[in-house]
């Protein structure tokens, strides 16, 4: 086995083919682009919406009305 | 009787004479009056930092680390090494995951950042400084590709040069030269991402986190 | 105020402060990355095609080689007509109105094709003598002269290539015997081209060619432009490219080969020459490229331009970031 396919074959998942692409009017883009894209705006939204730890603590400042 | 020798004045051992021109006393003061310490790694922040969107700056830099740190191995062994054995093209891996990394962080950031307006109340240069540091990374990760020493290397390079020339610029920065990108890859490119993003940090560390807008306020 | 801060009603924070660990935060984050990243590439790698050599291309294109190298010689190839910063010609020069960086910054990295793809690399090659009576009847003849012998030479090749590329049947004046790699051209009028030609071809298979391009003017070199416009004047590194999705009307400049992501960040570089007219311009690059310096600078200066600045606080997308801190300000209300 080359080099090249010892490492590629190391890898779980061999993405080493011709890429699929998502095709919409003049539009190409590839698969994996689209997905990193799409993780983008999925994690960021989620950033938002997702409850962020800490609230017992802020609230207890909040309480205490103390400044830095 | 004669009265007792007064001693001279003791002078105090931290404040030895210092001429007021002293640079090194200004640039202290002036760097001391910015950012004292307290401010420069505070152990607060306001109660409305409360919000995952916030970590994506962290995260940001903390791929950058991972970059830097993976590019610091791959120089150690020089740019043919990750063809050759599978533990180069360990550290190549990472170095490509930690970029995808790296954009995808900033993005992020700069969504929340921008919803946020996050240039009010005078903080204008943080916004200035974090854009430009988007725009340097991109050229950053181009000389990266082109330095590959690899298909994809050839073809972006015979293909971008195209750009570069249009506008002039492929007069001194010429993209199929390896060792002119490799240089601008691990070194010049590096250390003008890393200055962008320290003066970015330290002006958010001066201004602090961006307080929320008044819901109460007319348009500000 | 400070300089670059806009005006704005914000006023300083002067409300409670919790307890923030950003130390301990900034660990973990290059923990989590790390982490990360070792995932990603224990699960998929990372891509390495190997790079395409003169040597192959001369073997597996032999046609394609034969033709670039003939356009070389006669000055009609890509990098031969291409201008600034190569040469004088004005092929591939670009400009936007008044506007001719290409041409202002002149040439900076001279390459003259003949001399540099053909005639040079010939000349060291030992012990020919047919050779060397080739490139001593060239080099005295007189411009052209050299001229018509290349023309002579390269317009069977062209019509060869065309042909193939319509996929028509090709001329009978020009033979391929692809087990060799041999090209024979069967035209008059050429001189002492076709043994040139012929001796090109061979120095190109037995992978002399690269390293002759490389080194032509040092020892130690870094500078692949040569062999690289040579070969990108040729069809084999965009038959490739096109296999893997990297050309650009198939938006390539965002990908990479195999089915890794590329460089999702230059979605807007790339969706710009994909549109009228930038699509069909000869002057599409330096459009693009002032399109998206004008671009960038308004990126810059988003706290600076009127309406821009107040998109977040028309669209409340900020209630949501900062809900816990208005919930608690209700309260205390």
């Amino acid at each position: 086995m080359s080099l090249q396919g010892a490492a590629i074959a190391g890898a779980v998942f061999n993405l080493n083919h011709p890429a699929h692409t998502v095709d919409w009017s003049f539009i190409h883009l590839s698969v994996a682009n689209v997905v990193v894209i799409g993780l983008m705006l999925i994690v960021f939204v989620a950033a938002i919406a997702l409850p962020f730890p800490g609230a017992t603590k802020r609230d207890a400042a909040r309480r205490g009305g103390g400044g830095s | 009787m004669s009265a007792a020798p007064t001693s001279p004045p003791t002078i105090p051992p931290t404040s030895p004479p210092i001429p007021s021109k002293s640079w090194t006393v200004k640039v202290r003061e002036r760097g001391v009056e910015a950012l004292p310490p307290e401010r420069l790694l505070p152990d607060g922040q306001p109660t409305y930092v409360a919000s995952w969107i916030y970590v994506f700056g962290v995260a940001s830099i903390a791929s950058l680390i991972v970059i830097i740190g993976s590019g610091c191995i791959l120089a150690l062994k020089g740019p043919a090494w990750w063809h050759e054995t599978g533990v180069g093209h360990f550290f190549n891996s990472i170095h490509m995951w930690s970029v995808e990394l790296f954009f995808f962080a900033m993005v992020v950031h700069l969504w929340g950042k921008y919803w946020m307006a996050a240039w009010r109340g005078g903080r204008g240069r943080v916004w200035v400084t974090g854009a430009i540091t988007f725009l340097v990374a991109v050229p950053c990760a181009l000389t990266g590709y082109v330095s590959q020493q690899n298909f994809d290397a050839q073809w972006i390079s015979t293909q971008a040069k195209d750009a570069m020339n249009s506008v002039g610029v492929g007069a001194f920065f010429n993209l199929t030269n390896f060792g002119q990108m490799y240089s601008y890859h691990i070194l010049l490119l590096p250390i003008a991402v890393v200055a962008l993003v320290s003066v970015h940090v330290l002006l958010v560390r001066r201004n602090g986190v961006v307080p929320p807008f008044e819901l109460e306020d007319k348009l500000s | 105020m400070s300089f670059l801060g806009p005006k704005d009603h914000t006023k300083p924070w002067k409300g409670p402060y919790a307890p923030y660990d950003l130390v301990k935060e900034l660990c973990i984050a290059v923990g989590v990355i790390t982490l990360l990243a070792v995932l990603l590439t224990v699960l998929l790698s990372s891509p390495d095609d190997k790079p395409s050599t003169i040597a192959q291309w001369s073997h597996e294109l032999p046609a394609d080689f034969a033709t670039t190298a003939a356009e070389e010689l006669n000055e009609t190839s890509g990098t031969a007509e291409y201008g600034p910063p190569y040469n004088h010609s004005s092929g591939s020069v670009q400009h936007f109105f008044f506007l001719h960086p290409q041409r202002w910054l002149g040439v900076s990295h001279p390459i003259n094709t003949a001399e540099d793809y053909v005639v040079k690399p010939l000349e060291t090659i030992p012990y020919d003598p047919a050779l060397r009576s080739a490139l001593t009847e060239y080099k005295a003849a007189p411009t052209t002269q050299k001229k018509e012998w290349s023309e002579a030479y390269a317009k069977p090749l062209v019509e060869y290539s065309e042909a193939v590329e319509e996929k028509k049947t090709p001329p009978s004046t020009v033979s391929v015997d692809t087990s060799t790699g041999t090209v024979t051209v069967k035209t008059s009028g050429a001189g002492p081209v076709p043994t040139m030609m012929a001796s090109l071809q061979s120095l190109a298979q037995s992978g002399g060619l690269e390293g002759n391009l490389v080194s032509s003017s040092r020892f130690f070199q870094t500078d692949y432009t040569k062999p690289l416009l040579f070969m990108a004047d040729g069809g084999l590194l965009g038959e490739r490219a096109e296999g893997q999705h990297l050309l650009g009307e198939q938006w390539g400049l965002m990908n990479e080969t195999g089915s890794y992501p590329g460089q999702p960040w230059l979605w807007l570089y790339a969706l710009w020459y994909q549109v009228e007219p930038m699509k069909n311009s000869p002057n599409a690059d330096i459009q693009v490229l002032l399109i998206m310096g004008v671009l960038s600078l308004a990126f810059i200066c988003i706290p600076f331009i009127p309406g821009i600045n107040r998109i977040p606080r028309w669209i409340p997308l900020y209630k949501a970031i900062w809900r816990e801190h208005y919930r608690a300000q209700r309260r205390l209300t």
